[in-house]
């Protein structure tokens, strides 16, 4: 189904790792995607399948005996047909409070970009950014797509404790932290939203394939969403995406 | 429910079970305990079953005092075990009756010690385990006054005083058995093969992962793009610090992974203190 050259390794003796081109793009995440839902209906000995930028990971059961053999048989699987419609992923609109009383390092960063908070709130949420892969914390999105002009640096003095549904950016990335955590990013806002539950069956409603939309609430507004999501009344806006 | 109160906490203990399976792609940690090979060996000894939870501590044990009878088997790294202030014997079935006390002393051997109790512990089950870790249990060790829940035992325990032996070298072992990981065959030839052939010292030691001190002749330039990681995942910095990831590592690491351990290799390595060194022998 593509022409992308993957390598295969073991990654231990109980792990096999397979690796994309080292590139960060929307294709490779199609193909990785497409790849792990095919392990899922095809391949039985793992117990937990990881993906990430260019690599997607297979945790066996139980240690391979035979790696060439294990080789052939996720060729096959990788090369069996697929209608990408059997993916579903979701872009999901969140809602980020850009108050400099919730974004503890947002006056210094519009002061080292030299931006008004207003330019800066409609370029962090203009655009569509895409869930390459969760890790770091428990539920934490390695986003794409933050506009150039918003690239820092991180802080070469990390936070010891950010509080979970900080928005912050790191580098070439936005992201939200979804536990208490340390973190060296710049804290320019905060969701309402819990991107990791443990009281769910599926802790974390994102996954690798999704989208994410920020807009922008007042004050007033994250209070009462606060309360509505400890309440839970507050339903996530959703539409259905393919990758 | 029967429990177990935290009179004091020791230097780090915290309940484990073989880890969380299922939810590597949200980010969440394996965890577990780190020593696999003492705590089945507890479990092994009261006839739990493997997956039952037990109490992993780390160089100072704590103080509990015991709410019902049970039975109860300490093994790992030897923290001179006290019942009633009354040295008690390792690796082998012990009966302990509401009231007793147990404490710890020095540490003479290892690092981690575990504690089984009759039919594990029960507290609090998160995403398929009882393994604590932040963020995702309450509580990520133990602290004063917290009640630790266990099932009454259904019958008294025949006690056999016969002591399992254990296999010392898991303690004496200067060795780590390692396959090579996927990035090993970018270092150069003349630091793979010093990967192989140097004593490593080792500087920080948690449950998230060993650091082993800087090698100069390690430092490399090798940039790759942010991948899965997993424990027993040896990772080198570019400035030459090498990373043994442990139970509690992030899912995911943008630093290359030169070795990966066995089972047996984190096993191993989980009694292994800071400043005492190791040397990594290839599977």
């Amino acid at each position: 189904m593509s022409d992308l050259k993957l390598t295969l390794k073991p990654f231990g003796n109980k792990a096999i790792l397979i690796e994309w081109p080292p590139v960060i793009s929307e294709s490779i995440l199609k193909d990785i995607l497409c790849f792990k839902h095919k392990l899922q209906n095809h391949y039985a000995n793992f117990y937990d399948i990881s993906t990430a930028y260019n690599s997607l990971t297979i945790y066996l059961k139980s240690a391979f005996l035979d790696f060439e053999n294990e080789v052939e048989k996720l060729n096959t699987i990788y090369n069996l047909e697929i209608k990408s419609k059997e993916i579903e992923n979701y872009i999901w609109h969140i809602p980020v409070c850009y108050d400099k009383d919730l974004a503890p390092d947002l006056d210094s960063f519009l002061k080292v970009k030299k931006l008004e908070q207003q330019q800066f709130i409609k370029l962090h949420s203009q655009n569509l950014y895409t869930v390459y892969f969760l890790g770091f914390l428990p539920g934490f999105p390695y986003l794409g797509g933050l506009p150039k002009e918003l690239h820092m640096a991180r802080k070469s003095n990390p936070n010891l404790n950010i509080k979970k549904g900080s928005v912050g950016i790191g580098g070439q990335q936005t992201g939200v932290y979804t536990i208490d955590s340390p973190g060296g990013w710049h804290i320019i806002g905060k969701t309402p939203i819990l991107f990791f539950d443990i009281s769910l069956e599926m802790p974390s409603f994102l996954k690798a394939g999704d989208k994410i939309k920020f807009y922008a609430v007042s004050k007033d507004v994250f209070l009462e969403i606060t309360e509505n999501v400890a309440e839970e009344k507050f339903t996530l806006k959703k539409e259905i995406s393919h990758v | 429910m029967s429990s177990i109160q935290v009179i004091k906490p020791g230097f780090f203990d915290s309940i484990q079970d073989l880890g969380r399976f299922g939810f590597r792609d949200l980010g969440v940690p394996l965890s577990g305990v780190l020593d696999s090979y003492s705590s089945k060996l507890a479990n092994a000894i009261l006839n739990n079953d493997a997956f039952c939870a037990v109490l992993e501590m780390a160089l100072k044990g704590p103080t509990l005092l015991f709410q019902n009878d049970t039975v109860i088997a300490i093994t790992g790294a030897n923290l001179s075990p006290k019942l009633n202030e009354a040295p008690i014997n390792m690796q082998t079935k012990i009966n302990v009756n509401a009231g007793d006390v147990l404490s710890f002393g020095a540490l003479k051997s290892g690092c981690r010690a575990y504690l089984a109790v009759d039919n594990g512990f029960k507290t609090e089950y998160v995403l398929g385990s009882f393994s604590y870790y932040k963020g995702i249990t309450n509580f990520y060790k133990l602290e004063k006054g917290l009640f630790l829940e266990i099932e009454k035992s259904k019958s008294s325990h025949k006690l056999d005083n016969a002591h399992v032996k254990i296999d010392k070298e898991h303690f004496s072992t200067e060795i780590i058995e390692a396959f090579k990981g996927p990035e090993f065959n970018l270092l150069s030839k003349n630091q793979q093969n010093y990967l192989f052939k140097n004593k490593f010292k080792i500087e920080l030691n948690s449950r998230m992962g060993y650091q082993i001190e800087t090698t100069i002749a390690l430092s490399h330039e090798i940039e790759m793009l942010t991948s899965s990681v997993m424990p027993g995942t040896v990772q080198l910095t570019q400035s030459g610090k090498l990373i043994v990831l442990m139970k509690d590592c992030q899912t995911t690491g943008g630093y290359p992974r030169v070795l990966q351990l066995t089972e047996k290799g984190i096993a191993a390595f989980a009694q292994k203190n800071t400043f005492q060194k190791i040397y990594f022998k290839i599977k």
